[in-house]
């Protein structure tokens, strides 16, 4: 008894808020159409653990369908919903209006990304270049033809790559990185930390076909250590150690 | 030359860098003991470049950093701009830069050297 009243005490002490708004800048943008990007505007009310992605949802709900925004799986694991908040790109589903401590929130579509419409930017770079540099297991055996029949790892050997396996290939590493602004060749961060997680995997053979394809003009030493890949990702991959990890293999410091 | 390895050229990129460092270091020392005005006077500046030792520490900065600089500008343009011709055009376009400055460089020390001035 004592107990629910402490419990009723404490929701009577911090009663739900009443709900803010939040000025809801949407970057609206067709290629087929318009030479340049315009901003709308929109007042949308929030509470303590609204979305940005919430919030655009509710615009189209209740304002205008027509704005552009991919988005599945609303817990920062599909990795569609990337774009810039507030100029930094951003999971929208993953930044909530608070943290953001400011009364206007921007919203653009991803840099380096070919615009489709508004807030949906084309991801066809980042899936071949991920696709280049063989994102699987390379070896003769599999674990069907195997004696072993599983490939054993010990906790050592999977915590050379696990960092790296968290990647959702959302883009904002790639829509971060200064190369990838200029650079239209070269491979980018995603895939090269990617390169990194099956070059690091003890139960991978294909590690000089891997360093063979980063290690061409607009591979892996178009890097120079900006380090805006790590500083963005949302899953904490660290793209740039992965790559300086990478240049060890490549320049004779690791085996 | 455009079959070289990135990894080959980049490697060299960076040894050269840290061979200038170097040499650079030492090429600083040697001018701390006149002063600028003094170091820049046409005896003097003959004189260097008739000591052969440090003539040739010249020459092999002159070397190490057409190097590494004429690379380095091959990275930015690589960067800048891409597509086939342009990229062939900026790998030999430096090359063949890199070697006319070296050669460039050279003509003065050996010209000094063969009493030509
Ligand atoms: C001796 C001291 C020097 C050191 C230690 C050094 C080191 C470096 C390094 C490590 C890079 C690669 C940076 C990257 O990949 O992001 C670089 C790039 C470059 N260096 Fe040097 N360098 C030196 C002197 C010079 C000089 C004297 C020149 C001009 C002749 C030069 C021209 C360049 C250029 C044009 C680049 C490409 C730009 C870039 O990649 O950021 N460097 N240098
Ligand atoms: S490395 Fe991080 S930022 Fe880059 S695509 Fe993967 S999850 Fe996204
Ligand atoms: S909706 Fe899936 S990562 Fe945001």
């Amino acid at each position: 008894m004592a107990q629910v009243s402490s419990i009723a005490e404490e929701q009577a002490s911090t009663p739900l808020s009443p709900s803010k708004s939040v000025t809801l800048r949407i970057a609206r943008f067709n290629p087929e159409h318009d030479s340049e990007r315009k901003f709308m505007e929109f007042t949308i009310p929030y509470k303590k653990w609204t979305t940005v992605l919430d919030i655009i949802l509710e615009v189209k709900k209740y304002f205008d369908h027509s704005v552009a925004v991919r988005y599945s799986c609303r817990q920062a694991t599909c990795g569609s919903c990337g774009m810039k908040i507030n100029g930094k790109p951003m999971l929208a589903c993953f930044t909530k209006i608070t943290e953001l401590d400011s009364d206007v929130i921007t919203v653009e579509p991803m840099n380096n990304f070919p615009i489709i419409r508004d807030l949906a930017v084309r991801f066809e770079r980042l899936f071949e270049s991920h696709h280049k540099i063989k994102p699987y297991l390379i070896r003769d055996d599999s674990e069907i033809t195997s004696n072993e029949k599983e490939f054993l790892q010990s906790p050592k050997e999977v915590e050379q790559y696990i960092q790296f396996a968290n990647c959702i290939k959302c883009g904002l590493c790639n829509s971060a990185c200064p190369t990838m602004a200029t650079d239209s060749s070269f491979v980018g961060p995603q895939a090269l930390a990617q390169a990194y997680r099956y070059v690091a995997d003890s139960r991978d053979k294909g590690k000089n076909s891997r360093l063979k394809i980063i290690d061409e003009s607009h591979g892996i030493w178009r890097c120079h250590f900006a380090g805006s890949c790590s500083q963005v990702c949302p899953k904490g991959v660290d793209p740039a150690m992965g790559i300086q990890l990478l240049r060890g293999y490549l320049l004779g410091f690791r085996s | 030359m455009s079959k070289m390895r990135e990894s080959v050229i980049m490697k060299i990129h960076y040894g050269t860098a840290l061979a200038a460092v170097a040499l650079v270091a030492v090429h600083i020392l040697m001018r701390l003991t006149l002063n600028f005005a003094e170091s820049l006077e046409y005896e003097n500046v003959i004189a260097n470049y008739q000591f052969i030792p440090y003539a040739g520490m010249l020459e092999i900065i002159l070397i190490l950093l057409s190097i590494h600089g004429f690379n380095g500008l091959r990275v930015i343009l690589l960067e800048l701009k891409q597509g086939k011709v342009y990229e062939k055009a900026v790998s030999y376009g430096c090359v063949a830069a890199m070697v006319g400055l070296i050669a460039y460089g050279s003509r003065t020390i050996l010209m000094v050297n063969m009493g030509m001035v």
